[in-house]
């Protein structure tokens, strides 16, 4: 069944992305799918840039700019401030990188989420601080090189399953997205739209600098991080009922996804074979809670 | 109506009366009771407001950001580790020009714990842009509350009223509650001249090259500079409608005076008895009560230390490395003026050490028989020094 994708473009032309970035592919679709009575908080992050430095914005919506660490708790003010002044309808999005989600800003995104505020709170994972030079964050892979974990330490632990942390939370909605899946991602940001309390969308985010990846690749790298299992995309409703979204159509072994960044390309045989492991064991895990 | 109530619930009413419309706090002693109180008013549907009961101290001054941003009118309260865990996002509301209210009850910064009054931890955030105000009593706090949304809502600069941990914030006085009615004259809705709009869509706070960023913070200099005026104004409009006012600092029976003890909040009030005490004594000695602290009210200061030929600054609060901060100050506000009498530097009641009619008096007979200070600081009170 094919899904409309909103025609109007509230991303314009002249932002200042890397070419190939999933982030900005991803909030291209999050504001069509939203559409324009939506207020921007942006903490930190690649996005605080591609916005557009003063006197530019690059979004055709509010967009509040954020220390690093209040995704979360600037987003439950803003919501508060506009429903006293009677506004029940103005989507509040946080857009967030995984640094100041999975890290810095986790404590600001528990409380609110914690609270319900009714928000939707997405996250554009690109799996590093890349936006100051490629460090390794939480949500940072097993075995990927990154500026803090060069290629004779890389990083040894696994990346931090931000989903089950949420869904933990009894939210009403937390979600898995990636560029490849437009139509999916829409629905998801329409769905989370229509739902009261807090919600969140795991978006992973193809970043060409910091994977050491081809620009042109960021669609086909996103839907081979789908097709392997290794980013599935479900939905989890109030953390109790686990459904995935796109069930991938052909076996794709991992390998075909690392093989094409360069991040990865110092993992030996059995590093792959373990990433495998993990990865076959984490889809079992999802199947089961999604009673599949 | 007149009730008698404790400093922090005369920081509830001011904000209640002032309709504060998003309240983001977290707890800490001893500023529970202001968060506490506010709630029952909601509750009993007495203050139409949004409560969010924030994770740390850090995001409730974001979430008042995210409002003030939004059109509402913000508050929050805090003390000491929880200013100081605010701290990046005090300078962030200024940066941003938002009309925040807090109130800050005194308490000194740990380790080791301490709940009890000291004043460093809100002077340690001068630097910030907030406007500053030390309130000597809990009616003060209460019309200071709606004097600092008035000022704040002008100049567009967040505004914190301190208070003494315990000294005010539980001690029970009498205080005038004023009418709903009159509190709205004096201060209309909040009316944001930009703010998060759909209607209008724009970014706030976005990247700021060189080439921009210095006019930027020239312009809250600018506004700080015309704060004096607006403050001093909106105290006397505030006299004009309640009938009360306190002055951007205080003089007290400084006409001949040869000593003038400066202080700021609670000090002041034991220090108006001591200077009776001492007046009454044949000492010529006055008394200058600095209360609003940012912006420094450096023409009003030089004008009241004009005929001092000695001036005794009591201090509870210390920037290590230098001294006290209210002496720093007005050393520094009477360097380029056309006079320069010594300045004793006093530090004493640090961690909320009883400060004593007999203290203050140890003090002026210091000053008195002394022809300048012999150190930089003058350490009061403390064992084995």
């Amino acid at each position: 069944m094919s899904y409309a994708i909103p025609d109007e473009e509230l991303l314009l032309s002249g932002h200042l992305a890397c070419p190939g970035c999933g982030g900005s592919l991803s909030m291209r679709l999050a504001l069509k799918a939203l559409g324009e009575k939506t207020i921007l908080v942006i903490p930190a992050c690649c996005w605080s840039i591609i916005a557009g430095a003063f006197p530019y914005s690059s979004v055709k919506v509010p967009l509040m700019h954020t220390a690093f660490e209040t995704g979360g708790s600037a987003a439950a003010g803003i919501k508060a401030a506009l429903e006293v002044q009677g506004d029940t309808e103005t989507t509040v999005l946080t857009w967030a990188g995984d640094g100041g989600t999975f890290d810095i800003g986790l404590q600001a995104l528990s409380g609110a989420v914690e609270r319900n505020e009714d928000f939707i709170y997405a996250c554009y994972d690109n799996e590093a601080y890349m936006n100051t030079g490629i460090q390794r964050s939480s949500a940072t892979p097993w075995g990927a090189w990154t500026t803090t974990t060069p290629v004779r330490h890389p990083k040894e632990r696994p990346k931090k399953d931000i989903v089950a942390i949420m869904a933990a939370h009894r939210i009403p909605y937390t979600a898995t997205a990636t560029i490849a899946y437009p139509e999916d991602l829409v629905r998801k940001f329409q769905k989370a739209k229509g739902i009261r309390g807090a919600k969140f969308i795991h978006i992973l985010s193809p970043c060409p600098p910091g994977w050491k990846m081809e620009p042109a690749y960021s669609i086909r790298i996103s839907r081979l991080a789908v097709e392997s299992k290794v980013f599935p995309l479900y939905e989890v409703e109030t953390g109790e009922k686990w459904t995935i979204t796109v069930w991938p159509k052909r076996e794709v072994p991992v390998r075909e996804y690392l093989k094409l960044q360069g991040r990865f390309s110092h993992l030996t045989e059995e590093d792959i074979e373990f990433i495998q492991e993990n990865v076959d064991r984490q889809w079992e895990r999802l199947g089961a809670r999604a009673g599949q | 109506m007149e009730k008698v109530i404790m400093g922090n619930h005369a920081v509830s009413y001011g904000a209640k009366l002032a309709r504060a419309q998003v309240i983001a706090a977290y707890p800490i002693t001893p500023q529970t009771q202001i968060v506490e109180m506010l709630s029952e008013f909601w509750a009993e549907g007495l203050l139409d407001a949004k409560f969010i009961k924030v994770e740390s101290e850090h995001s409730a001054m974001a979430a008042c950001i995210g409002a003030s941003s939004a059109g509402a009118r913000a508050f929050t309260a805090t003390s000491s580790q929880g200013l100081a865990l605010m701290h990046e996002m005090l300078h962030w509301a200024a940066g941003a020009r938002l009309p925040i209210v807090m109130a800050n009850v005194n308490r000194a910064m740990g380790p080791g714990w301490s709940i009890w009054t000291e004043q460093t931890d809100s002077l340690a955030q001068r630097d910030t842009g907030w406007l500053q105000f030390y309130c000597e009593s809990n009616q003060e706090v209460l019309d200071s509350v709606i004097q600092a949304f008035k000022i704040a809502e002008q100049v567009l600069l967040p505004t914190m009223l301190v208070l003494d941990a315990f000294v005010l914030s539980h001690t029970q006085e009498p205080v005038d509650i004023p009418d709903q009615e009159l509190v709205d004259r004096y201060l209309p809705p909040y009316d944001a001249r930009y703010k998060l709009d759909p209607g209008d869509p724009h970014a706030f706070g976005a990247m700021v090259a060189p080439p921009h960023y210095m006019e930027l913070r020239y312009k809250i200099q600018k506004a700080m500079e015309e704060a004096v005026e607006v403050a001093r104004q909106a105290d006397g409009e505030f006299r004009e409608i309640f009938g009360r006012s306190y002055g951007l600092v205080e003089k007290y029976r400084l006409e001949d005076a040869e000593v003038v003890l400066v202080a700021s909040a609670t000090i002041t009030s034991t220090a108006r008895v001591v200077v009776d005490e001492l007046r009454e004594e044949g000492y010529k000695v006055g008394l200058l009560k600095v209360r609003m602290f940012r912006p420094f009210p450096t023409k009003d200061v030089r004008e009241a230390l004009a005929g001092a030929r000695k001036v005794a600054v009591i201090d509870r609060n210390i920037s290590f490395g230098h001294g006290g901060i209210f002496a720093e100050e007005i050393k520094s506000a009477l360097y380029n003026g056309s006079h320069r009498p010594p300045i004793f530097g006093f530090i004493i009641g640090l961690g909320g050490r009883d400060v004593t009619p007999a203290s203050i008096r140890g003090i002026a007979e210091y000053t008195f028989e002394h022809d300048t200070p012999e150190m930089e600081i003058i350490w009061r009170e403390v064992k084995n020094s």
